[in-house]
């Protein structure tokens, strides 16, 4: 019998096995997959404040005088756009168009670029970038400098800002800035994976523990919750946000994927660029689009799509949404059904069940 | 926690016969293992089904479960309550929350099932 795989563990593991969450193999590592119950965290997010410990997360540090043109040249968004303190959503694609992973590319100066990128990608994504590093960069695979934990929720500005002389309020969505939080050197991102207002906070992993039990602390009087990655399956889902190995990977294309809007084609040159041109000028033949069942049942992840009786897609996300009382989930259809208004059939234990296309995000928080 | 009256399976399924009338039901364990139930699909009424084989599922925000029937017999009721309000499964597994009630075609099979101690030992070895 082979060995089990030893897991990997981030610098908070021994605590949240102490606070009795639930631990799952996720990708590689060892994560908390609920502590209260995943409703219950989702519910947190949504009207208080929740938090999360995405310290798997891998981070990629691209410096030096080209840092800008490397990072351009690897990533589909337009780098050179992003000023200092700003961020973006964006991929890494290989040279057919299909994703390495999707990943936050955040400019801390003109010679360095922060990019986080998914736990189970990190190894690849380095290799990827060093491997077109034709340019005078400096790439390094950082992920052990740093903790990521997430402060996600309405309250989740009340609540950090007890920890912060940096004024959070100035702090515009999709920016961050380079502070302390409780006296440890913490970068400070207006960014999150939920739907809802938050930041997420890069912190050395030594401050890993006593961040989360203070940001525990300055939350209580709003009733913040721990949360797993469960809730936060839930929470992205409704947001209609991709989850690479889901809605994403090495088959699929941005232009696919609904991520058009990620793409600068017009930028120059970059990996991926050629087989994107050439989707554009012939069409893409699948599309990914949200959808609602209509019967009773939950259409899953993996779950065969029919249009008319015959198969012609399958369910890349799908679940309960506990803020929406609905059962919703993302799917591909071919292009020319992959608009919202489609009637269509998710193949649930060998029965075909009603679901119809639906425009998203599921869930929008007010403004 | 387990009533000694049920009988058990290593598949979390409990079963409580007076005579050849049955009721069926997951265990504690099975729902904390589960978390936040959220459907449950559940045979029809006249079905006749074998022991071992799926009885339906059981469904959490994250995972499916299959339900395998403790004993062979005939559905005479489902727990039409679940369908709106499958969240008393976690509540109530042992109480309100049974599935279905079953006439029973083979009264020695209760004989193979664990009892209320020995499977508050299984499940506390499995851990």
């Amino acid at each position: 019998m082979p060995a089990a795989p030893v897991l990997r563990s981030t610098p908070l593991n021994a605590f949240h096995r102490a606070l009795g969450a639930r631990m799952v193999d996720f990708g590689g590592w060892d994560m908390p997959v609920q502590y209260s119950g995943i409703i219950d965290e989702h519910n947190a997010v949504r009207h208080a404040v929740g938090v999360f410990d995405v310290s798997h997360m891998g981070e990629i540090e691209i410096r030096g005088p080209e840092a800008a043109r490397l990072t351009d040249f690897v990533t589909t968004n337009a780098v050179h756009k992003l000023k200092p303190g700003q961020a973006h959503y964006s991929g890494l694609l290989y040279e057919h168009g299909g994703f390495v992973d999707d990943i936050l590319v955040h400019k801390v100066s003109d010679e360095c670029y922060f990019l986080c990128v998914n736990a189970s990608n990190q190894d690849k994504d380095f290799e990827h970038i060093a491997a077109h590093n034709h340019f005078d960069a400096v790439v390094e695979n950082a992920g052990e400098r740093y903790a990521q934990i997430a402060i996600q929720g309405p309250k989740a500005r009340a609540t950090l800002q007890k920890l912060t002389p940096v004024d959070l309020g100035a702090i515009k969505y999709y920016w961050f800035t380079d502070g302390e939080v409780s006296g440890a050197p913490a970068r400070i991102a207006h960014t999150g994976y939920t739907g809802e207002d938050g930041f997420e906070i890069y912190v050395p992993p030594a401050d890993a523990e006593r961040m989360w039990k203070l940001v525990m602390h300055a939350g209580a009087e709003f009733g913040i919750k721990p949360c797993g990655l469960g809730a936060r399956n839930t929470l992205r889902l409704e947001a209609k946000m991709a989850l690479y190995g889901h809605e994403i990977d090495a088959s699929i294309s941005p232009l696919e994927a609904d991520l058009g809007w990620i793409v600068k084609l017009d930028k120059g040159e970059f990996v991926g660029r050629d087989a994107l041109l050439k989707q554009k000028e012939s069409g893409i033949r699948r599309k990914l689009i949200g959808f609602e069942m209509r019967a009773r049942g939950i259409g899953r992840d993996g779950y065969e799509v029919c249009l008319n009786g015959a198969p012609a897609g399958w369910v890349t996300s799908g679940g309960p949404a506990p803020s929406l009382n609905k059962n919703i989930g993302l799917c591909y259809l071919p292009t020319e059904q992959s608009v919202p208004g489609t009637s269509i059939q998710i193949m649930i234990r060998n029965q075909p069940v009603d679901a119809v296309t639906v425009e998203t995000p599921f869930y929008k928080r007010a403004k | 926690m387990y009533p000694d009256n049920f009988r058990y399976t290593k598949e979390h399924e409990w079963v409580l016969a007076d005579g050849d009338a049955g009721t069926i039901g997951i265990t504690d364990h099975a729902q904390q293992e589960l978390g936040d139930i959220v459907y449950v699909d559940l045979p029809k009424v006249g079905t006749r089904i074998d022991a071992g084989k799926s009885l339906g599922s059981v469904e959490s925000v994250k995972a499916v479960s299959d339900i395998y029937s403790p004993v062979s017999g005939e559905i005479t009721e489902i727990n039409e309550s679940l369908a709106d309000a499958p969240e008393k499964l976690n509540t109530d597994p042992h109480g309100d929350a049974w599935l279905v009630k079953i006439r029973l075609s083979n009264l020695e099979e209760i004989q193979h099932l664990m009892s209320a101690a020995d499977y508050q030992i299984y499940v506390g070895a499995e851990k």
